[in-house]
């Protein structure tokens, strides 16, 4: 099992004609993910490499089944690409594309909530998603993640989701889903709806959570795993010695007002129970303890 | 991105907000030649990006030309908290019956915006937040619906302000809701937001962050760019596209991604060691990007070495190994570098490097490692001295 993706989703890729969309497009394909279609408003009938392109989302959706979709469209595009997703018929939308501004995020994110409230939206400015085996959906590099669990991975940044997949790979620990949810202020999945679906997941035995500073993600998961997680939960939180009011290169992850301090959010992990490694690599080491000891 | 004070004045005044006139003065006699156009008494405000200013002696009344003389003369050059004075902010004094806050930002945790409004303004909001949280009204507001002029009236009932200017507050408060959307701001804070004697709601401080991801629908923003105060090291970075923000330490950091570039400078921390910088140089490592964060990272007068840290993963060892060859064959780096290179094909990249391994460059084999030697490689002053 996995959460979000698996063997049967069916994508289709927005933006598969640019030069990033094709490049990750073609990639995810020969991962294994099912790429059945690609849009373009003018390119409608022609093909990237075999695959289909229509004008909309809609079209594609009525044409190939596709029901998820991943948006690599520039930043400026990306209210109205999300929007014609979810008016199209996919569940599940997955944006990459970096810079999109606050407002156009939280505008997109309520109207979503408003006129679409079964449609699930990760990122923007994300890696994506994938589950080992079945499917690929973004920018991450397959082969680096091993297939079969049992651990979930839920993240707020791309390298260090990398990072903890090759660390367990290393130790011969698989994944079920490694979910990316991306370093900005207005994440369309966050924590809390990612240790939902893996507490919900019969093959997710426990769960590797990575945060960074900036808000109170990280406070508000360690809350709900409290409450709600019977799973055994690791972390690793990025920024202990970021300084206060500096953006460490996600338009999210600033220490501001004394707030949002990586102290803060290992302090309430802890608090709940998680197990939290000072680096990467001692995350990786508590994991590889907690899958012994399942 | 922030905003000083005047330019936040003039971003909230092209949304129709009632804010003083004032004139901007680099020089004492510059300052006198303002408050003589504007008409005294004017108040004489260092303009930096950093609260806190009127405690520092950062504003100060002057009723004459010899007091605006020497109030400019001694706000000039002043440091308050780190932040040197450079620029003053000459405005006509207002006349203050009341103060008041008001605000509205992001409220991450509930993915919508909040509004915050106080008849308690004046002073640190966040101490009022901490002391009296009930002396702040807040508002949630959905981003399609925007700030209804029913709720606003709502929210400036329960802040309790003085009846009699309610109806300006609801009318001002949706002025700066508009400026704070349509101006793809992060940030508006007005406080102290006053009554004046004759009973005008007036916009008496501003504190506006920009969104730099929405440069591209306000191309006038990027006159604002140019007054963010950044260290040497940080505009030389930012002239060149990176990711940079500089530390205290000495040993260099450069990795790619923002997470792994966090978790470096972490590390180095972990180790024993200081980190003297935080720098991402993105998904690729190619030898434009490489030779470009070494230089800047080098040339760096504290820095003693310098820790590569990079995880390939689309991007693979040989790339990475390659624009690392390139980069040290086109710039001379006077600190050693420990490289960390792991993900996709490391083992490759690693063949590749080892004719030129020496002790300027040097090869560990995973992170924790990496730090250590790096920051053992700086204390022992192994770097220009």
């Amino acid at each position: 099992m996995s959460i979000f993706v698996d063997g049967n989703t069916r994508v289709v890729y927005q933006g598969l004609t640019g030069s990033a969309g094709r490049y990750y497009g073609l990639l995810n394909r020969d991962y294994g993910t099912k790429v059945v279609a690609g849009t373009h408003p003018r390119k409608a009938g022609s093909d990237v490499d075999g695959i289909p392109v229509f004008a909309t989302v809609g079209d594609a959706v009525a044409a190939t089944d596709a029901d998820a979709s991943c948006i690599f469209v520039p930043a400026p595009g990306v209210p109205d690409a999300v929007a014609e997703a979810a008016e199209g018929g996919v569940r599940f939308i997955v944006v990459i594309t970096e810079g999109v501004p606050m407002h156009d995020e939280a505008r997109t994110f309520a109207h979503l909530q408003r006129h679409h409230p079964d449609v699930r939206l990760l990122g923007p400015n994300c890696p994506g998603v994938i589950s080992p085996g079945q499917c690929n959906i973004g920018i991450t590099a397959g082969h680096i993640a091993l297939p079969g669990g049992p651990v979930g991975i839920v993240s707020r940044s791309g390298t260090l989701t990398y990072q903890a997949l090759h660390e367990l790979k290393q130790k011969g620990i698989g994944c079920t889903t490694c979910v990316g949810i991306g370093g900005d202020p207005v994440p369309g999945t966050n924590f809390i709806d990612c240790l939902a679906a893996f507490e919900a997941d019969p093959e997710t035995e426990a769960v590797m959570l990575i945060g960074e500073i900036g808000g109170s993600a990280e406070e508000e998961a360690a809350e709900f795993i409290a409450a709600n997680v019977s799973k055994p939960v690791v972390a690793y939180v990025a920024g202990m010695t970021a300084p206060p009011g500096k953006k460490m290169g996600h338009a999210g992850a600033i220490v501001s007002g004394g707030r949002g301090t990586a102290a803060a959010k290992v302090e309430a992990l802890s608090a709940a129970g998680v197990r939290v490694g000072s680096n990467p690599t001692a995350a990786g080491e508590l994991m590889a303890e907690v899958v012994a000891a399942l | 991105m922030d905003l000083l004070e005047h330019q936040g004045k003039e971003f909230f005044a092209s949304y129709g907000l009632p804010t003083s006139p004032g004139e901007v003065a680099f020089s004492s006699d510059e300052a006198v030649a303002a408050a003589e156009r504007i008409g005294y008494p004017v108040v004489v405000k260092a303009q930096v990006h950093v609260g806190g200013r009127g405690k520092a002696g950062g504003i100060k009344l002057g009723s004459d030309a010899d007091e605006v003389c020497r109030h400019a003369e001694a706000i000039l050059g002043l440091d308050i908290r780190g932040h040197v004075v450079g620029r003053l902010w000459i405005e006509k004094a207002a006349d203050i019956a009341e103060e008041y806050y008001a605000g509205f930002t992001l409220d991450r945790s509930a993915r919508r915006h909040l509004g915050m409004l106080s008849a308690q303004g004046g002073v640190d909001i966040e101490e009022v937040a901490a002391t009296a949280p009930e002396a702040i009204a807040r508002i949630h507001i959905d981003p399609t619906e925007g700030l209804t002029a029913e709720a606003c009236r709502r929210w400036v009932a329960e802040a309790r302000l003085n009846p009699a200017v309610t109806e300006q507050a609801v009318d001002l408060l949706s002025l700066l809701y508009r400026a704070y959307v349509e101006g793809d701001a992060d940030l508006v804070e007005v406080n102290p937001l006053i009554v004046t004697g004759d009973g005008r709601l007036h916009v008496l401080d501003a504190k506006v962050t920009l969104d730099g991801n929405a440069t591209f629908r306000h191309p006038d923003y990027a006159a604002y760019a140019e007054t963010v105060e950044r260290d040497e090291r940080e505009q030389e970075a930012h002239a060149r596209g990176l990711q940079y923000v500089g530390l205290d330490g000495t040993v260099g950091v450069i990795a790619n991604g923002a997470g792994l570039a966090m978790a470096t400078v972490d590390i180095v921390d972990e180790a024993g060691g200081t980190p003297a910088n935080f720098l991402d140089i993105g998904g690729g490592a190619n030898a434009d990007v490489m030779s470009a964060a070494l230089e800047v990272v080098d040339g760096d007068p504290a820095v003693r070495a310098i820790f590569i840290n990079i995880f390939g993963g689309i991007t693979k060892g040989e790339e990475v190994a390659r624009g690392i060859i390139e980069a040290l064959g086109r710039v001379d780096i006077a600190s050693p570098i420990i490289l960390r290179l792991d993900g996709t094909n490391a083992a490759e990249g690693t063949e590749m490097l080892r004719p030129y391994l020496s002790e300027r460059l040097r090869l560990a084999p995973d992170m924790v490692q990496a730090a250590r030697t790096a920051v053992t490689a700086a204390a022992a002053g192994e770097g220009p001295s």
